[in-house]
């Protein structure tokens, strides 16, 4: 016999719906569901208006929300009748009411994953429910992330579950393990790990008491962290162009936070004033700053050093406290909301008296990477080294190399680090001025540091492509400053610090802004020749330097100016030697 | 006596070629489909254990009878000799025969009435295990063909489809598993051995394919699937990794950014370099057409790849051999990376249920088109017009004139009117049943795809391609694993030496290797060894090659649409088949009135 197969099941007439027929149809669907809503969105706000609570309300907020889980409205509408049932209802009850309640959300996360509403509302009802299942929470976090890794309604939906389910640190270490192996690419799950490791292991425990309370305590252990060098560096050299594994990477090498605290005090005899430097951009309240001078506490008005900086007060002796030479004077600043105070002694002869913390001691510039222990820090330099090899472009690498050789030793490295701030802008040049900034910065940092082993109050960086200044608190006993032919192009406010500058050199910039000249008591010769100062205005800051002698000009556009010279000496009366 | 021996059909095709079948039925062609197997899609086919145990005792009957009788005046007879395509069958039973008695009744409590056929039983019956398969297999895809498919554009893959159905369904992480009840004991750890007697009464459970074959994401078949919506008969699994032999060991091949970070055997240095040197072979370059014509192994050393790489990208990526040419080589490395990432993280899907499956859908898409099947029914000749030189019907096994004005035929059956005799090249396949992954990791349900460059000088290249359970291919606790090269010899003597090597076997002795349970080998003849064209043969007789050697379908498809253009220059190939949801079934108007009733198919589109 032979056997004939039909794979056809019944004969059947194929007839497919035009795509009008069809198109029509839906359409039709859709006005009927809209008129539905719009019927529907009006008896609803008049039953809320109403107060009414009932099992119908949450049935139709339900088909609106279903269609649509992003109206707030209806949400709380819906926590209403909620915690109304709450009340009128067994605990059973309620508990059933809630798990319907979740199933109903995830239907509305299917709409919607990244609703604000649906995840919010699913976080009151984990909440509020009497007997929750929060393994089923964390499983359903799993499915989403897994969907989609970074929805961050997800991870903070996650966070919560596992601070209410008590998941173990090192189980969620190994989820963003999971994660990170599926797609490192992933920078919530490195920062999620960030904030899991220093949990689990921290060396906070084998330090002494005295230490374990100073901002390093939050450190990983050493053996943990070479497990992660060795992760973030399977990433970087997997893919060197993705940021995730590097932002990781210095977070692991760590950023040393400077504890706050007085790191300057400068005494003037002549101007009985007294200024004072935080170690960290502060703003402190008048009030926290106390006075004692001889052993008396002075009340005295701390005010800013200039209108635009608020950062570090000075104030003024009331006059004749401290101006006979012949005496010698003990000052303590205390700073009451930290315990920090700072003391200085005015001796006899002297005019002047200050106290400053080195640049070198403090490790002030190394803060980007400095707590890792050099050792660390020398075979991460060496291999990255490796990777700029083999990828001698690639500016995540570069930069990192930077940041690693400064944290080793910044002064032998800036020759290097000159050229690797080159290629960066070359390879890079839609950040050039960003990197041309972070190199200024550094440039200044080497300066003040060679200022320091010179021990000399000369601060000098000509010609070294500066862009910007910074660090200028730590320049407040320099009485020279050599700032030519850099590409600066204002001085700004926190110039203001120098309280002891003399001579400021500052030609061939482009500076056309001196708001930082302000009220600098001991400044006499301001150099400012070939920049492009424009008008009188601009230079209205100087006349707040009483000493003001001598003042270069030439090759400014202020200069072709009529009357300019009339004007000036009008503006700027104690000015003699004036250059134009 | 038979209503399709009174029509004229426009095509009568024979044995597997259903893909060129689909194409003429989806564009309104009359298809007549013969087989004179059993099954379905000829050297393409699957069978369940049972099924193959009895087409190794079927292999090669034939027999020339005289048709002369039925010829009409200016007619001419060309005799379709059916030669096979197998040879040197060897079967080894590296597990017991017998089961023991307290574990076969411990085990029958846990299996379903269905499956209790003992093994003698399922033995002498083979007729009806098969019919009933069918059914069951018509059945299974017609519960596919209900699903609405969900686009144009997408297969469904069942771990995605399953993770976003549990979902709705909570916490239920083991949703993958399939459901076929695990018997306890093979579960356990320690590993119990399986028996024969295990093996027989599962046989059901097992999809063993004749070809071993993996589809590429990017490939024509998926392609096509998609374009003709045929892949809403199926179903698919991602292969999910790609391993290697080398130095005596198995291991992972890191093919794409997470394999690569997560991999333990390369150094951070040999990530970069790889990571650059497949980035950097997406785009064409000068330096690369330099090498044209020198072997790829040459370019990939002055890259300063390193061994480990140098193995990873010429064995396992590009899937070449030492003195492949560069251009190829490179060729072959983009088609692999243009393929990842498409559906998974190897390039590689594989059909549940076995590749058997694939002729089958387009089988379905014929039928649903009003192609008309009949199996174990076979040709004997072909009628020729002698004014015409063109065919103008067959005959069949029993006798019967079938008029036709197209033919498509195997290539096989007409060797002896080939133009140039060249020597048939063959494959060496082995399948192996057995006990347990050669790679072992977190999850038990691993599909693996493993290159194996030549163990020895002038040995072939292997690849094999390790199922487990999960792709519905064999039964639970075993794993089932197809083994492919061209011949150098016979099967066995291609490829027994590297099993006992890799597999522990009776010769073996080496404890802790995943062992043989079962063992076949046999060599095919290889279908791209053969020309399809430069054949004597009317000018409407067309003729298609059996199952190549590599890894992907290409060649199958690329044939199969030259064919179909050539009967049909001016039609689409496979133009996408309807949605179910769009199809209107005329429900009571038409009932099967008679065999002479047209296939009513009206498309509005």
């Amino acid at each position: 016999m032979t056997k004939k197969v039909h794979l056809k099941t019944r004969k059947m007439a194929l007839q497919t719906h035009s795509t009008d027929k069809r198109e029509k149809l839906l359409k039709k669907k859709k006005e009927k569901k809209k008129e539905n809503n719009s019927t529907n969105t009006q008896y609803d706000s008049k039953k809320h208006t109403e107060g009414v609570f009932d099992d119908e309300a949450l049935q139709l907020t339900q088909q609106l929300l279903s269609s649509n889980p992003d109206f707030a409205t209806l949400w709380n509408y819906r926590r209403e009748i909620l915690m109304h049932l709450e009340t009128v209802k067994e605990v059973d009850e309620v508990q059933k009411i809630y798990e319907a309640e979740l199933l109903f959300l995830e239907s509305c996360l299917k709409v919607n994953p990244k609703s604000y509403g649906s995840w919010h509302h699913r976080s009151w009802v984990s909440a509020r429910l009497p007997r929750p299942d929060w393994a089923r929470e964390l499983s359903l976090c799993d499915r989403c992330l897994s969907l989609d890794d970074r929805n961050f309604h997800c991870w903070d939906y996650r966070r919560m579950v596992v601070k209410m389910f008590n998941v173990p640190v090192d189980q969620e270490l190994k989820f963003t393990d999971r994660l990170i192996g599926s797609n490192f690419s992933n920078y919530s799950s490195w920062h999620y790990r960030s904030t899991l490791l220093p949990l689990l292991h921290t060396t906070a425990s084998e330090l002494p008491p005295m230490q374990a309370e100073s901002p390093k305590s939050n450190r990983v252990c050493e053996e943990q962290l070479l497990k992660e060098y060795e992760l973030v560096q399977n990433a970087f050299f997997t893919d060197p162009n993705d940021q995730s594994a590097w932002f990781y990477y210095r977070w692991l090498l760590g950023r040393a936070e400077l504890e706050e605290m007085i790191s300057c005090l400068h005494v003037s005899r002549e101007e009985e004033q007294v200024a004072v430097v935080f170690s960290r951009p502060v703003n402190v309240q008048s009030g926290c700053l106390l006075l004692v001078l001889d052993g008396q506490p002075h009340a005295v008005e701390w005010k800013s050093i200039h209108p635009r900086f608020k950062h570090s007060p000075i104030c003024n002796l009331p006059p004749g406290t401290i101006s006979e030479i012949s005496n010698e004077h003990n000052l303590t600043v205390h700073w009451t909301e930290k315990h920090s105070r700072k003391d200085c002694t005015l001796f006899t002869g002297h005019a002047e008296s200050w106290c400053q913390d080195s640049a070198t001691d403090q490790e002030l510039f190394r803060s980007e990477l400095s707590v890792e222990k050099n050792s660390v820090l020398q075979s991460e330099l060496q291999s990255v080294q490796q990777l700029q090899e083999l990828e001698p472009l690639n500016k995540w690498c570069l930069l990192t190399l930077i940041l690693l050789m400064r944290a080793l030793d910044p002064l032998s490295y800036e020759k290097e680090m000159l050229a690797h701030f080159q290629t960066l802008k070359e390879v890079d040049s839609m950040r050039s001025a960003y990197y041309s900034d972070l190199c200024s910065k550094f440039m200044i940092e080497n300066t003040i540091l060679k200022m320091e082993y010179a021990e000399v109050r000369v601060f000098s960086v000509s010609d070294k492509n500066l862009s910007t200044l910074c660090h200028l608190d730590q320049l407040v006993l320099v009485t020279h400053i050599n700032l030519s032919c850099n590409q600066l192009l204002c001085l700004p406010p926190q110039f203001a610090m120098l309280r002891c500058l003399e001579v400021l050199e500052a030609d061939n910039n482009s500076i056309g802004n001196l708001e930082g000249l302000y009220h600098l008591p001991k400044l006499e010769a301001v150099i400012l020749k070939d920049n492009k100062i424009a008008t009188l205005a601009d230079l209205e800051p100087l006349t707040s330097c009483p000493r003001l002698k001598r003042l270069d000009l030439r090759g400014n556009p202020v200069t072709q100016l009529a009357n300019v010279e009339s004007e000036l000496a009008k503006l700027l009366p104690s000015v003699l030697d004036l250059l134009l | 006596m038979c209503f399709y021996s009174k029509r004229e059909y426009l095509i009568v095709i024979f044995d597997h070629i259903s893909v060129v079948a689909a194409a003429c039925s989806r564009v309104g062609q009359r298809v007549l489909h013969l087989d004179r197997r059993s099954y379905y899609a000829a050297n393409w086919a699957s069978f369940t254990f049972n099924g193959l145990l009895s087409w190794i005792q079927q292999q090669q009957v034939s027999e020339t009878q005289d048709w002369c009788d039925l010829l009409e005046e200016g007619e001419e007879l060309i005799q379709l000799s059916s030669q096979s395509s197998i040879r040197n069958l060897q079967v080894f039973t590296y597990t017991s025969k017998e089961d023991e008695v307290e574990e076969a009744s411990a085990d029958s409590v846990n299996t379903t009435e269905e499956e209790q056929h003992g093994p003698g039983e399922t033995r002498c019956a083979v007729g009806s295990e098969r019919l009933s398969q069918e059914v069951s297999r018509t059945h299974h895809s017609l519960q596919h063909m209900e699903i609405p498919a969900e686009g144009f554009c997408s297969l469904n893959i069942s771990p995605i489809f399953q993770s976003q159905a549990t979902i709705t369904e909570g916490a239920e992480p083991e949703a993958e598993q399939p459901q076929s009840p695990a018997i306890p004991s093979q579960s356990e750890p320690s590993r119990k051995k399986i028996s024969f007697a295990q093996l027989e009464k599962e046989g059901r459970r097992f999809n063993i394919d004749l070809v071993s074959k993996l589809m590429y994401s990017r490939g024509s078949l998926v392609e096509l699937l998609i374009k003709s919506n045929v892949s809403r008969y199926a179903e698919f699994k991602k292969v999910s990794r790609i391993l290697t032999y080398r130095n005596g060991e198995v291991e992972q091949v890191p093919c794409t950014r997470a394999d690569v970070f997560a991999s333990r055997q390369l150094s951070v240095v040999e990530k970069r370099k790889l990571m650059r040197f497949l980035t950097s072979c997406i785009e064409e370059k000068d330096d690369q057409s330099a090498y044209n014509g020198r072997p790829y192994l040459e370019f990939l050393r002055d890259q300063k790849l390193g061994e480990n790489l140098q193995h990873f990208l010429l064995y396992s990526i590009a899937m070449v051999t030492e003195d492949t040419p560069t251009e190829v080589g490179l060729a072959s490395t983009r088609n692999f990376l243009r393929c990842l990432g498409r559906y998974g993280n190897t390039p590689f899907l594989f059909p549940l249920y076995g590749l058997g499956e694939i002729p089958q859908c387009f089988c379905r898409m014929c039928a649903v088109f009003g192609g008309i099947y009949c199996l174990r029914h076979s040709l004997r000749c072909l009628l020729l017009d002698t004014a015409t030189n063109r065919c103008k019907a067959v005959i069949d096994s029993r006798g019967q004139r079938i008029s036709c004005s197209h033919v498509l035929l195997e290539e096989n059956y007409v060797h002896e009117r080939k133009n140039v005799a060249t020597p048939p090249r063959f494959l060496s396949r082995a399948v192996l049943i057995t006990d347990s992954s050669l790679h072992g990791s977190d999850s038990e349900q691993e599909v693996s795809m493993v290159t194996i460059p030549p163990i020895t000088e002038g040995a072939p290249a292997v690849k094999m391609v390790e199922l487990s359970s999960s792709t519905m291919t064999c039964m639970s606790g075993t794993y089932l694993v197809h083994l492919n090269c061209s011949s150098v010899s016979s099967a066995y003597q291609d490829l027994s030496p590297l099993i006992t090597t890799m597999f522990s076997t009776p010769e073996s002795h080496d404890q802790g290797r995943p062992s043989v349970l079962w063992c076949l080998y046999f060599n095919m003849e290889d279908g791209s060894a053969m020309e399809v064209e430069g054949h004597d043969l009317p000018s409407n007789v067309y003729v298609c090659s059996g199952p190549d050697g590599e890894l992907g379908h290409e060649h199958a498809i690329t044939q199969a649409e030259l064919i179909f253009h050539k009967i049909l220059p001016e039609e689409d190939f496979c133009p996408p088949a309807p949605n179910p949801e769009d199809i209107l079934y005329d429900g009571g108007s038409a009932p099967s009135s008679g065999p002479e009733e047209e296939p009513s198919l009206q498309l509005e589109v």
